[in-house]
């Protein structure tokens, strides 16, 4: 069905319902248990969630199929933001052209800094990336103020043209991004017991972009378009002497993957229409990295569980502090819980950067195939072998 | 008629004269032989052939076309492929991907923008491939991780890789060295039957005379980079020339 093979059809069925249930998934603990503040079911957060994981998904074209490693991809979500807030101002505030926009944006720039940055590879091409986004991310903050808005950022005004539907400032209001009316910000809170389930506009839409980016990469791992990406990383110089032109192929991988980044840049101002020039820094190019290779490269649900537990680390483990290490650890006697305090301490809170390096380094050491190879793994060692071909 | 046609090919790398003039002519439809001691010059003029090097000077034409100053996937895509003499493969992939990857790339050129087109729906590929390794013995390994069989059954993958192009010009160097004697056997049985029944025209460099002497149609003995003798096999054994250049070589 859809052109997939059995399992990678259960794949994306396993996926769709992570996806589809998140809200649920993601709100294991009551409001009003102590745990509460491990949740992360709420719109904002789910939200990173998948739209990270379409950068990771799409990035993963590029690095786990071709070997290809960018460090400048932020500059095309960036890029993406930057045209989806313009669309916004200027043509309509329905999301919808703004996504499309974003993403040929983004096609468009990866074009020229792909076809530029391919004449050269490995540690060479990381560099010329690299540069290339730093580039952009000090012409975003500076020169070119006027389109980006500049430090303070672009947004969204009360005084937009927004030529398509510009009477719906009447309010007084600034009008927020909406799918046709249907507000992103829109929710319906639904309290089950002591739990409280937020299912919300923005999310959903987000999600289901997702899944078609999930599906579309399926399709490409699984193409001979795929494969050749794949005799590219394994051996390059052994595929030109088969009668293939390997640079096209990487180009396109590179405009591919920088798409994909443009669409999560636009779903980003989708959700709250607001780019600034720090999304295209190169911390920001690292950590798609981070995330693909935590999943696990190459991978198809590695990028997907890679992204999810970067932002999550990311948002849970900094809202720790330390009175509330004191509150966990209080059952203990009194000189051990401050003992434990002042060891967990560092790894929380502000400190959160530190148990994601740690958890990157045995992630790397020991699981060389990522979170998404550990896990095969440990299921082939249960079931016998039997569930290999689900992460690859 | 000629496949293909080298006149006064030269070669120098720093102070060394790799090749000196050397003049080959290869009949269409046949197999010739480039034989001679070590450092002969056999792998470098075999790499003017496929764009891994450029002649200082000469011409090499292949059916009219010159193969010099293209690049390696245009003079694939012309019809020449290549068997290497160490195994060049894609190790990380299976077997059978590995066979598949140069059929895609003859029957759809040096590009091609197929991404949604799912690959097992590519059924004549894959038959092209698992045929190609049925001939060559290796029915039973296609989904190995081509990295870890052994070097005999590399060498074989490689000749797949070659021959499910169905090349016009298959050039082998040192097709069977690392293959048991079997091996060498049923290699040997394959390159003939291939020969005979799809008229590819092949050059074979190699230092095991049993395989040169049962195959070859034609012979050029190679020493300090220039061909010294070309002639019949037959011819080739006595010759008081070839003799003095291998045992020079030897000393």
């Amino acid at each position: 069905m859809l052109g997939l093979s059995r399992s990678d059809l259960l794949m994306l069925l396993f996926v769709l319902f992570l996806v589809a249930a998140a809200p649920i998934l993601l709100n294991p603990f009551p409001e009003a248990s102590r745990f509460a503040q491990f949740n992360a079911g709420y719109p904002d957060l789910m939200q990173r969630f998948v739209i990270f994981a379409i950068f990771a998904v799409g990035f993963n074209i590029l690095f786990g199929l071709t070997g290809y490693l960018s460090f400048g991809h932020a500059a095309f979500l960036g890029a993406g933001s930057y045209a989806g807030v313009w669309m916004l101002k200027l043509l309509t505030i329905n999301v919808l052209p703004a996504i499309i926009v974003s993403t040929l944006v983004a096609g468009v720039f990866s074009l020229i800094i792909g076809y530029i940055s391919l004449r050269r590879s490995g540690i060479y091409f990381s560099i010329l990336t690299l540069a290339f986004a730093q580039m952009s991310f000090a012409l975003a903050a500076s020169v070119l103020t006027p389109i980006t808005g500049g430090e303070t950022g672009l947004q969204t005004a009360l005084n937009d043209p927004r030529i398509l539907d510009g009477a719906s400032s009447g309010t007084g209001n600034i009008p927020a991004p909406a799918l046709f009316g249907l507000e992103m910000r829109d929710s319906i809170q639904i309290d089950f017991g002591g739990w409280l389930w937020t299912f919300n506009v923005g999310y959903y839409l987000s999600a289901f972009i997702l899944l078609v980016a999930f599906y579309l990469s399926i399709r490409i791992f699984r193409s001979p378009f795929g494969m050749m990406l794949k005799a590219i990383k394994s051996n390059n110089q052994r595929l030109s002497y088969t009668g293939i032109n390997p640079r096209p192929y990487t180009l396109a991988a590179f405009v591919i993957s920088g798409m994909y980044a443009g669409l999560a840049g636009g779903l980003m101002v989708a959700m709250d229409p607001l780019a600034g020039a720090e999304r295209m820094q190169w911390t920001a190019s690292g950590e798609v990295v981070l995330m693909v290779i935590l999943g696990g490269v190459g991978s198809l649900v590695g990028p997907v569980l890679g992204a999810g537990l970067i932002k999550y680390a990311e948002n849970i483990f900094s809202k720790i502090n330390e009175s509330l290490l004191t509150q966990w650890f209080a059952f203990m006697p009194e000189g051990l819980t401050d003992f434990m305090v002042t060891i967990v301490s560092p790894f929380v809170g502000k400190g959160w950067h530190l148990s994601l390096g740690l958890m990157f380094m045995l992630v790397v050491t020991f699981l060389p195939g990522g979170l998404i190879g550990g896990v095969t793994g440990l299921f082939g060692r249960i079931f016998g072998r039997r569930s290999k071909a689900q992460g690859e | 008629m000629s496949a293909l046609e080298v006149r006064g090919v030269n070669k120098r790398f720093g102070g060394l004269q790799a090749l000196n003039d050397v003049n080959l002519t290869v009949e269409e439809g046949r197999i010739h032989a480039i034989i001679g001691p070590n450092g002969a010059g056999k792998s470098t003029l075999l790499n003017c052939f496929v764009g891994r090097l450029t002649p200082d000077s000469g011409t090499v034409m292949f059916h009219g076309k010159s193969l010099l100053g293209i690049q390696p996937y245009e003079i694939n895509q012309a019809g020449v492929s290549r068997v290497f003499q160490t195994p060049e493969i894609f190790s990380d992939l299976t077997v059978l991907e590995n066979v598949m990857i140069p059929a895609l790339a003859h029957r759809d050129g040096k590009f091609e923008f197929n991404a949604l087109r799912p690959m097992r729906r590519e059924k004549d590929i894959q038959k092209l491939a698992v045929d190609v390794l049925e001939d060559l013995g290796m029915p039973d390994k296609h989904d190995m991780i081509a990295s870890s069989m052994s070097r005999g059954d590399k060498r074989r993958l490689e000749m797949a890789m070659g021959l499910v192009q169905d090349p016009k010009l298959l050039l082998l160097d040192e097709p069977t060295a690392g293959m048991s004697r079997a091996d060498t056997n049923n290699t040997i049985e394959v390159l003939r039957h291939i020969g005979d029944s799809r008229g590819i025209t092949m050059i074979i460099i190699e230092h095991d005379m049993h395989v040169v002497f049962s195959l070859a149609d034609r012979i050029s003995v190679l020493a300090q980079g220039t061909v010294i003798v070309e002639d019949q096999p037959e011819n080739i054994k006595g010759n008081v020339k070839v003799q003095e250049a291998y045992l020079g070589g030897a000393q």
